[in-house]
C-alpha cells in the first residue's frame, strides 16, 4: 500500500482513513500488509502493518556500516531492511538530492514543491516494489498514484487506487490541470478504483470518463473512541445550548450557510450559542458576516483545535453541523455521533449516503438547516432520539466491514 | 355455508405543509393544499370512482347478493367533499342499494383510543353524525383506526352501544385458532369481533400483480376455490383492505376490476354468500372469546402500535398533542377545533417511524418527508403554534376544573338573566294591579334597567379576563 499520511502525524482525513482501513483489513486475517509512507517518525502503530518509509529507502548506493544505519534510522526500520532495499537499486539516482544514506528526504506534508516530492516518491516506489513481494498494489489518493503505477510496471501486479477525494471536491470546479492529469493517469492505469462514496464514484465516472464497471464504493468508517476520550466531562450550562461547526473554514465546507442559519435561529430564541471551531481562509470573512448579521454576541470563533480539544468541543455541544458544499465522505459527523452529539449534515456529503439517524439538508437550504437546529434544541425527544440512535448506528460502522469489501475487490482483480 | 365479508377503508390525512419554526406564532394555516388536492383527486379518479362504479354494477347484476362495508374517516370525507364532490354522490347512490354498510370510526382517524377516552367518544359521535347526515344510516359496527383493538378499547366501544367490532386476526392473539369465525370479547362478552383474514386479504392487496408470486396470476375462480376449500365449519371470511387497492395499489391494467367483477359469479357457483358486518353479527354465534391485553393493529410484522408510537419522537409528539386535549374541548373556536382534529390523524405519527427493517420501505413509501426526523420537526413546529393558540384562549394560570365551572357559569348567563327578567315581570304585574297604568309603566322600565345592570356584573364578577375573551369571540 502506498499512502501519504499515517497517524499520529496527520494533517487531514486521509491519514485517519488509510489507518482505519488498513487496520480493518488486518483484522480480517490472512493479510500481509506493507504500508509505504513518505516520512515515518518511528511512533507509528506497527502492530498490523509493516511500515516502510520512503525517506529511509536508498536510491543511490552508499557504503555504510550496519551500526551507522542503526544509529541513523533504527527507530523507524530494521537496519537489515536498509541493506535489502539497497540491493534492489535499479538505476543511478545520484543526480538527485540524496543524503548520506543515499535516501531522498521527504517532508511528508504538502510543501510547495509537492509535485517534485510526488515524483521522488514514485522513484523510491521502484526500489520498494523490487524488494517486497506482493499480490496487489493499493494507492491512497492522487499523491501516490504515480508510485502505484510505477510499482505496477515493475511487478506486473494489479493496481487498486483509492479515491479519498478528487480535485473537483477540493477546488469547487476550478481544477488544476496537472493534478487532474495525475489523477486521470492513475485511474486509467488502475485495475480497479475504490471511491469513498457514491458521490465521488459519480465524479470519477462522469468527470474522468472511467468505465463504471471498474469503480466500486467502499464507505469509510470510524475507529472506536478510546476510554480517555469517552471519560472527558465538560461543564455544561443547562439553560444554553451550543451548536458547533467544526472544520476548516474554507469555501468547500460552506461556513457562510452556518452563519445565516444561526441568524435565523437567533431571531426566534436567544438561549443558544453558535461556535465555529477551526481556521481557514474564510475565517475573517465569517467574523465580518456574523457582525453584519448582528449576532456576534452569540456567535463564537475558537480558532484551530487539535487532538483532545476537538473532543472537548464536541462534548460541550448539543448540535454538530456540517454544511459542506461538496464532501467526498466527511468522517467528522461520525465522530460527533460517537460522543452522542446529534448531527446535521448536507446532502452533498458522502457520509449522508450511509447515515440514517442524522438530519440531512441541502447545503444552500438555510431555512431547513435553521429549522433542524431549532428542532433539536427545543424538542427534547428529538435530541434524545438522535443522540441514542445516532450513537448506536455509528458504532456499527466499522472498518472491518470496509476492509472485507476491499479484500473482495483484491480477490476479483487477482483472478483477472 | 360460507359467507364473505368485504370491508374497504377510505382514508387520507390532511398533509401538513412545510412549516418552519419561524412561522410559529405568525402563520396559523398548516396544510399542504396543493398536495392534498393532487393526491385525493388522483386516487379518486384512479381508484375510488371506478371502484364505486364496479361495485354498483356488481350489486345490480347479482340482484343485491353482493354486499360490502365501508369505513370512511371524517378527514377523508371532508377532503372528498372539497376536491371530489362527485364521489360523495356516487357513494350516496351505492348507499341507496341497501347492500352497503357504513362502519363507525374516529372522525380524525386518530389514536385517541389509546390515550384520551373522552376525545375518543366525542370523535366517534362526530363521525357517526357525519355518516348519518351524508348517507342516511347510523353505523352499528365499530372499526378503530388501523384496526387497533384491546380489552380496554372493547369496553369503551361497548359502552357506546356498538354490537360488534372489526380488528386484525393477529397471529399472536389467535394462536392456533382460525380468524374465519365470529368471536367475542372476554372483557365485554356482548361485543362481537370480526377478525381480518390477513392472508387472503393481502393476496389481493399486496400480491395480486406480483409476477414473482408463485400463485401469479390470481384469478377469481382460483381465489374462490381457496375459500371454498377451507374447512366446512369455517363460516365467515373477512376480507378487509384499503379501498385504494382497487385501481391504485393494484392498477387497472392488472385486471383487478375484472377480478372483482367475476367474484360474485364464482361465489354463487360454489354456494358462497356475501354479508355485511351487521348481518354476520346477527346471524352467527361467537365460537369463543378473545382477550387482548396489549393493543393490536393491522400494521407491520408485529401487528402492534409500534408503527405510530414506537419511538421517542412519536411518543413525545403524542404526549404533547393530548396534553392540551381537555383545553381544546373546553373552548369553542371552530378553526381551533378543526385543526385539533386534523392534527390527531394517525398518519402524522406514522411518518415519524424509524423502523428500518422490512417494513421501513412501506413507511417511507407513503411519507411526504425524507426522514422521520424531518416529519417530527415539521409536526412539532405546527403543534407548537397550535398549543400557543390554545393557550391564548384561556389564561394558563387557571386549572381545567376551575375553568370548566367558570365557562358553565358564563354559558348559563343568558338563561339566568332571562329567568330573572321573568321574576321581575311577575312582581311588576302584581304592582300593575295595584297602581295606575301610566305610573306603573314608568316604574317598570326603571326596575328592568336596574335589574339588568345588576344581573350583568353579578355573573361576570368571577373572572373579568374570561369574560373578555368570550365577548370578543361573540
Amino acid at each position: 500500500m502506498f499512502g501519504w499520511e499515517f497517524p499520529p502525524h496527520i494533517l487531514g482525513g486521509l491519514g485517519t482513513a488509510s489507518y482505519g482501513l488498513t487496520k480493518g483489513m488486518a483484522e480480517c486475517g490472512d493479510m500481509d500488509i506493507t504500508f509505504v509512507i513518505p516520512k515515518p517518525h518511528g511512533d507509528e502503530d506497527k502492530s498490523f502493518a509493516h511500515i516502510v518509509g520512503a525517506g529511509n529507502t536508498p536510491v543511490a548506493w552508499r557504503d555504510v556500516s550496519w551500526d551507522y544505519v542503526a544509529h541513523r534510522q533504527g527507530n523507524c526500520m530494521d537496519p537489515q531492511e536498509y541493506f535489502n532495499l539497497r540491493d534492489h537499486i535499479y538505476a543511478d539516482f545520484n543526480y538527485l538530492h540524496t543524503n548520506d544514506l543515499g535516501c531522498i528526504e521527504f517532508s511528508g506534508r504538502y510543501p510547495d514543491n509537492l509535485l517534485e516530492e510526488i515524483n521522488n516518491y514514485s522513484i523510491v516506489a521502484g526500489v520498494i516494489a523490487r524488494t517486497y513481494d506482493c499480490d496487489v498494489i493499493h494507492s491512497h489518493d492522487w499523491l501516490t498514484y504515480p508510485a502505484g503505477i510505477h510499482a505496477k510496471q515493475v511487478t506486473g501486479k494489479p493496481l487498486v487506487i483509492h479515491v479519498h477525494a478528487t480535485d473537483f471536491d477540493r477546488s469547487r470546479g476550478n481544477v488544476n490541470p496537472t493534478v487532474f492529469a495525475i489523477e486521470k493517469d492513475g485511474m486509467n492505469w488502475a485495475d480497479h478504483i475504490i471511491t469513498v462514496s457514491n458521490l465521488t464514484r459519480r465524479t470519477v465516472i462522469e468527470k474522468y470518463g472511467i468505465d463504471p464497471a471498474k469503480v466500486t464504493t467502499v464507505h469509510n468508517a470510524v475507529e472506536p473512541l478510546s476510554p480517555e476520550i469517552m471519560a472527558i466531562q465538560m461543564p455544561r450550562n443547562p439553560r444554553e445550548k451550543v451548536v458547533t461547526f467544526l472544520g476548516r473554514i474554507t469555501m468547500q465546507k460552506g461556513p457562510e450557510y452556518f452563519v445565516e442559519a444561526a441568524a435565523q435561529v437567533l431571531r426566534k430564541t436567544d438561549n443558544v450559542r453558535f461556535v465555529m471551531a477551526g481556521s481557514g481562509d474564510m475565517m475573517n470573512k465569517m467574523i465580518r458576516l456574523a457582525a453584519q448579521r448582528n449576532i456576534s454576541d452569540h456567535f463564537h470563533f475558537t480558532g484551530f483545535l487539535r487532538g483532545k480539544q476537538v473532543y472537548e468541543m464536541l462534548k460541550a455541544s448539543d448540535v454538530y453541523i456540517m454544511p459542506s458544499v461538496s464532501e467526498p465522505f466527511g468522517i467528522s459527523p461520525l465522530e460527533a455521533m460517537q460522543v452522542g452529539v446529534p448531527s446535521i449534515i448536507s446532502k452533498q456529503s458522502g457520509c449522508a449516503e450511509i447515515l440514517n439517524n442524522v438530519i440531512k439538508t441541502d447545503y444552500w437550504d438555510v431555512d431547513a438547516m435553521a429549522d433542524a437546529i431549532y428542532s433539536i434544541i427545543s424538542y427534547p425527544a428529538m435530541y434524545e432520539q438522535l443522540k441514542v440512535e445516532g450513537k448506536r448506528e455509528v458504532d456499527e460502522i466499522k472498518w472491518v466491514y470496509a476492509g472485507k469489501k476491499v479484500i473482495d475487490i483484491y480477490h476479483k482483480v487477482m483472478q483477472r | 355455508m360460507k359467507t364473505i365479508c368485504f370491508y374497504f377503508q377510505i382514508h387520507q390525512p390532511f398533509r401538513l405543509k412545510r412549516y418552519r419554526f419561524f412561522d410559529i406564532g405568525n402563520d396559523h394555516y398548516y396544510y399542504d393544499d396543493f398536495n392534498n388536492d393532487e393526491i385525493m383527486t388522483r386516487i379518486a379518479h384512479r381508484s375510488y370512482l371506478p371502484a364505486n362504479q364496479i361495485l354498483l354494477e356488481m350489486i345490480k347484476n347479482s340482484n343485491g347478493k353482493f354486499k360490502v362495508a365501508f369505513s370512511i374517516s371524517g378527514v377523508a370525507l371532508e377532503q372528498l367533499e372539497i376536491y371530489v364532490p362527485e364521489f360523495i354522490d356516487s357513494m350516496k347512490e351505492l348507499a341507496k342499494t341497501g347492500c352497503v354498510e357504513f362502519l363507525s370510526e374516529t372522525y380524525a382517524h386518530s389514536l385517541a383510543s389509546l390515550r384520551d377516552p373522552d376525545e375518543f367518544v366525542k370523535q366517534v359521535k362526530e363521525h357517526d353524525d357525519k355518516i348519518e347526515m351524508l348517507f342516511g344510516q347510523r353505523p352499528k359496527v365499530f372499526r378503530n383506526t388501523e384496526l387497533i383493538y384491546s380489552d380496554e378499547i372493547a369496553c369503551m366501544i361497548a359502552s357506546m352501544g356498538f354490537k360488534g367490532c372489526i380488528t386484525e386476526g393477529a397471529k399472536h392473539i389467535l394462536g392456533w385458532k382460525s380468524p374465519n369465525y365470529l368471536y367475542n370479547s372476554t372483557a365485554v362478552p356482548k361485543l362481537k369481533l370480526l377478525l381480518k383474514n390477513y392472508k387472503l386479504s393481502d393476496d389481493i392487496t399486496f400480491r395480486f400483480s406480483n409476477y414473482e408470486w408463485s400463485e401469479y396470476p390470481l384469478t377469481a375462480d382460483k381465489y374462490m376455490g381457496w375459500i371454498n376449500s377451507l374447512p366446512e365449519t369455517e363460516q365467515v371470511i373477512n376480507l378487509f383492505m384499503n379501498y385504494e387497492t382497487l385501481g391504485e395499489l393494484q392498477p387497472r391494467e392488472s385486471g383487478i376490476f375484472e377480478f372483482m367483477k367475476a367474484l360474485p359469479y364464482f361465489a354463487e357457483q360454489m354456494g358462497i354468500t356475501f354479508s355485511t358486518p351487521t348481518e354476520v353479527i346477527s346471524k352467527l354465534k361467537p365460537v369463543d372469546s378473545l382477550s387482548v391485553l396489549h393493543p393490536i393493529s393491522w400494521a407491520d410484522e408485529e401487528r402492534d402500535t409500534s408503527a405510530w408510537l414506537g419511538n421517542l419522537l412519536q411518543n413525545e409528539a403524542f404526549d404533547k398533542l393530548y396534553s392540551v386535549g381537555e383545553r381544546v374541548r373546553l373552548c369553542d373556536d371552530r378553526r381551533l377545533k378543526q385543526d385539533w382534529n386534523y392534527l390527531q390523524t394517525s398518519d402524522h405519527f406514522y411518518y415519524m417511524c424509524t423502523k428500518f427493517l422490512a417494513d421501513g420501505a412501506i413507511h417511507s413509501h407513503y411519507s411526504p418527508y425524507d426522514s422521520a426526523y424531518e416529519a417530527f420537526t415539521n409536526y412539532m413546529n405546527v403543534l407548537s403554534d397550535f398549543i400557543v393558540r390554545v393557550k391564548e384562549q384561556y389564561p394558563d394560570s387557571i386549572e381545567n376544573e376551575e375553568l370548566n365551572s367558570l365557562i358553565t357559569t358564563i354559558r348559563n348567563q343568558a338563561s339566568e338573566i332571562e329567568l330573572l327578567k321573568k321574576e321581575l315581570k311577575i312582581t311588576h304585574d302584581e304592582k300593575v294591579t295595584k297602581k295606575s297604568v301610566a305610573k306603573a309603566a314608568k316604574t317598570a322600565e326603571k326596575v328592568t334597567k336596574k335589574a339588568a345592570v345588576k344581573a350583568e356584573p353579578k355573573k361576570s364578577e368571577a373572572k373579568p379576563k374570561i369574560k373578555k375573551t368570550t365577548k370578543s369571540k361573540e
